[in-house]
């Protein structure tokens, strides 16, 4: 049962194609998992299908239906790399979307410690000014007091953690902006995995978090 | 400027935006590789995306070189359709998106697989039916009749204008919360929004 989801706003300029794309990742990987959303979603596009219908034609030059046609029989373009074989933990946990960043499975990618109870994987993702990274959490994990510059999107992928009186589960969504100072502490039972997009460097504002955790650093 | 329900009206008149033969379109191009299927298609559709192209800012040139794109990729996709999921328009909605995503923004379209989507759906109890209407075009383009036109332009702008909500705010000069209500106000009629409480 999933919990908390992306706003309407989000899955709104998610549908109409106005998120970049390592937002548009946190989006569509939850709707992997959420049916509610991607039904929303669908229906959104179903608002873009519908002004495509009203929008006044505009003239397309002579040649244009020509020129395509001649087109048709050209071999198809490869498709962009799709995931081969992975391993059954990645499988199991890592919904089709975020497959393709993630090259050949979560044990491959490039773990960097992040403190004692943190590790941390960036994905190859081109975004300017975003960072998108898998998080890996030990059970009962806290994570320093702090706030943001801008705009964090956590969306969780295996586990679990409690912020600000929530639980949050797989495929349970997360949003903070400035406005939150937020300890998330991770379940007792197990570790956490997340996705998390984070548009500008998060400030640490526990005294003790801005001594030693500079690793939070984007 | 004609309501909203005029213009839906009279394309229908008009120029017989017919979605079942949009659809059957669709199918022979998958079937038979029916080329007369595509041109009918390309003539319907391709002055419509550079249209809408334009509407987004994008020059005359590019706008076609999109629609044109757009529609090549609907040939070579054909197959994927599934009318049951999204009509014609929507379809070639989502196609265009992902090409200008592609073409301006050189950064692909992370997207979930619908099928598994769907088998989830049919998972939990009751969820179905809701979310195969929810993707029928025909009630959201029934239900936008009803909208009030300001809330219509938040919408267009939206779509068109491939803007986060704040730019479309400073746009019309509009509180960001009138925006967003308006959006929000748009999506319940369309009963799209999330239940109050979760938003």
């Amino acid at each position: 049962m999933i919990n908390h989801h992306p706003s309407i706003e989000l899955l709104f300029d998610y549908a109409a194609g106005a998120t970049p794309e390592p937002v548009a990742l946190v989006v569509a990987t939850h709707a992997a998992l959420c049916s509610e959303c991607a039904a929303r979603i669908g229906g959104i596009e179903a608002v873009g299908g519908a002004l495509l219908e009203i929008v006044e034609p505009v003239d397309v030059s002579e040649d244009a239906l020509d020129s395509v046609m001649m087109r048709l029989d050209e071999p198809q373009p490869a498709a962009l790399a799709r995931v081969s074989a992975v391993d059954a933990e990645t499988a199991a946990v890592v919904p089709e979307p975020l497959l393709p960043y993630i090259a050949r499975g979560l044990a491959h990618l490039a773990w960097k410690s992040a403190g004692r109870m943190i590790e941390e994987a960036r994905l190859p993702l081109t975004g300017k000014g975003f960072k998108a990274a898998l998080m890996r959490l030990k059970p009962g994990a806290a994570m320093p007091v702090h706030t943001h510059r801008g705009r964090e999107f956590t969306l969780v992928l295996a586990g679990g953690y409690k912020d600000e009186g929530n639980q949050f589960l797989r495929g349970d969504f997360d949003f903070k902006d400035p406005s939150h100072e937020h300890q998330p502490v991770v379940d007792t039972d197990g570790p956490c995995l997340c996705l998390i997009v984070l548009d500008a460097p998060v400030k640490l504002t526990g005294g003790f978090g801005r001594l030693v955790n500079p690793f939070l650093r984007i | 400027m004609p309501g909203l329900a005029s213009r839906l009206g009279r394309a229908n008149a008009g120029h017989h935006v017919d979605n079942s033969r949009l659809n059957d379109l669709i199918g022979a191009m998958a079937e038979c590789r029916d080329r007369e299927a595509f041109a009918a298609l390309f003539r319907h559709y391709a002055p419509r995306l550079k249209a809408f192209g334009m509407r987004q800012g994008v020059d005359a040139g590019t706008a076609e070189e999109l629609a044109q794109e757009t529609m090549l990729s609907v040939w070579r996709k054909a197959d994927t359709f599934d009318r049951c999921r999204a009509n014609a328009s929507t379809w070639i909605f989502t196609i265009f998106r992902n090409k200008r995503i592609d073409m301006l923004r050189r950064e692909s379209r992370p997207e979930a697989d619908l099928d598994s989507v769907a088998e989830l759906a049919s998972d939990a109890s009751g969820a179905d039916d809701d979310y195969h209407a929810a993707r029928t075009g025909e009630i959201i383009r029934e239900a936008m009749i009803g909208l009030p036109e300001e809330q219509v332009e938040v919408l267009k702008k939206a779509f068109f204008e491939d803007k986060p909500h704040s730019a479309i705010a400073e746009e019309l000069n509009l509180p960001l919360g009138t925006v967003k209500s308006r959006i929000r106000l748009a999506l319940s009629r369309l009963r799209l929004a999330l239940p109050e409480g979760q938003l």
